[in-house]
């Protein structure tokens, strides 16, 4: 086998293009090595070779999931690469899921050896585990070079088609799969060893994780809305002007619960968003895009609905740990219920 | 923080662009939204016509927050 031809999927940050205003940019492709692309290639030591590095827009593929992978898928095709990497994506949504979607089309609609990674809490982890290998990655680009370290490894295994090890000796998400193989112990005494260390307080490893299928059922509908308060939330970081909680750009700590009484629209005067990631230009000039406040005074008015709640609650939704987004939360829901709010419309950026 | 809302008790409709990642989150009512940076408007539009976009993304909303679902359910129309 020569040297093994690789493709290489970024998005417009790690590409030096730019920030959120250049996230609506289309893919592209540039025969080039590229950002993140440059510490892979280096971690090959010549066994594999970065080709084509393949550009899109983190918007772009968000708003338009479908276009964008046939565009790259037909990119992709055209230099009939040996294996195909995307990102390291760590805890950036609209990457990860980008990431996710285009690793998942190139292995199983093209059949090329593909891998991507990206941190455990990334949506795309959850959306694309089970079909694609994803490494394990830190939260932030500061893991970068843990992340390679990673990656390369991996993705010449699977290039070569050799044979992949468990999700802990690789270093990818795990994928559900269960694989059968002896063991020196039975199954008895491994039950014991392991109830006596869990008896002794010690660390002990299940072999058996349960799944994670943490659903909530919905609630029944509104019966009439005409009586209904209905209340806003949004992970789109629309705060007052000024920001006068500090909420974070990115990985908020907190959220905050802001009067809108008397009100009748949101205006770049009064309100602005505080969320990083994504570009502000629009949100600023009418936060209303975000937050409908001007619409939900008019129905109020024509009693449509009975009653637009006094407060809105806002947090700022870009690498925010789940934890905390699950935090505040059933705060905010126990404050609603008890407020006597019938129903919530929550808006994401 | 959809699925946390409707744990305490309230139905929830999240409107929003990236519809895979809100069915992923287990959010039960969605609504898909216009693009990341401006779901519920559209800059190129002149104001009024923007607004009567908001309105109807609003009124599907409210329309899907009344109709009861087992399951979670995009509404599209």
């Amino acid at each position: 086998m020569g040297k093994i031809k690789v493709v290489h999927y970024i998005n417009q940050f790690f590409a030096g293009i730019g920030g959120e205003e250049k996230a609506h940019i289309k893919p592209e492709v540039r025969e080039e090595i590229i950002g993140p692309g440059m510490a892979i290639n280096a971690g090959f030591k010549g066994e594999a070779e970065i080709v084509a590095t393949i550009i899109c827009g983190d918007s772009y593929f968000g708003e338009n999931i479908e276009e964008a992978k046939a565009e790259i898928l037909e990119m992709v095709k055209k230099y009939d690469p040996d294996l195909f990497i995307a990102g390291p994506a760590f805890n950036a949504g609209r990457y990860g899921v980008a990431c996710g979607t285009i690793t998942d089309a190139v292995q199983n609609e093209l059949g090329i050896p593909s891998l991507t990674g990206m941190y455990v809490e990334n949506p795309g982890a959850d959306m694309f585990k089970k079909s694609v290998y994803i490494v394990s990655t830190k939260n932030s680009a500061a893991g970068m070079r843990d992340a390679v370290k990673k990656m390369v490894p991996l993705a010449l295994k699977i290039a070569k088609g050799e044979e992949i090890g468990s999700p802990e000796e690789e270093h990818y998400i795990p994928r559900g799969v269960r694989k059968n193989f002896f063991t020196e112990k039975r199954g008895s005494e491994r039950a014991v060893d392991m109830l006596l260390k869990k008896l002794k307080g010690e660390e002990f490893e299940t072999e058996f994780p349960m799944p994670d299928f943490d659903r909530v059922d919905p609630q029944p509908a509104v019966k009439d809305l005409s009586k209904a308060t209905i209340a806003l939330v949004t992970s789109g970081g629309i705060v007052p002007k000024g920001n006068p909680d500090h909420i974070e750009s990115s990985s908020a700590s907190k959220y905050g619960k802001y009067d809108i009484e008397g009100f009748e629209n949101l205006t770049s005067a009064d309100h602005e968003t505080a969320h990083g990631g994504y570009d502000p230009v629009y949100a600023n000039e009418d936060p209303d895009r975000v937050l409908p406040v001007d619409v939900l005074r008019e129905m109020e008015k024509e009693g449509k609905i009975g009653k637009l709640h006094r407060y809105f609650y806002t947090t700022v939704g870009n690498g925010t740990a789940v934890a905390s987004a699950k935090k505040f939360a059933e705060e905010i829901g126990k404050e609603l219920v008890a407020d006597g709010v019938d129903a919530v419309i929550l808006t994401s950026t | 923080m959809v699925k946390e809302i409707e744990r305490a008790g309230l139905p929830v409709i999240h409107m929003c662009t990236v519809v895979p990642i809100s069915l992923t989150v287990g959010a039960n009512r969605i609504v898909p939204t216009i693009a990341i940076p401006h779901p519920l408007g559209n800059p190129n539009l002149d104001p009024k016509d923007e607004k009567a976009l908001r309105r109807n993304l609003v009124e599907k909303a409210l329309k899907a927050l009344t109709t009861e679902v087992e399951d979670q359910t995009v509404f599209e129309e």
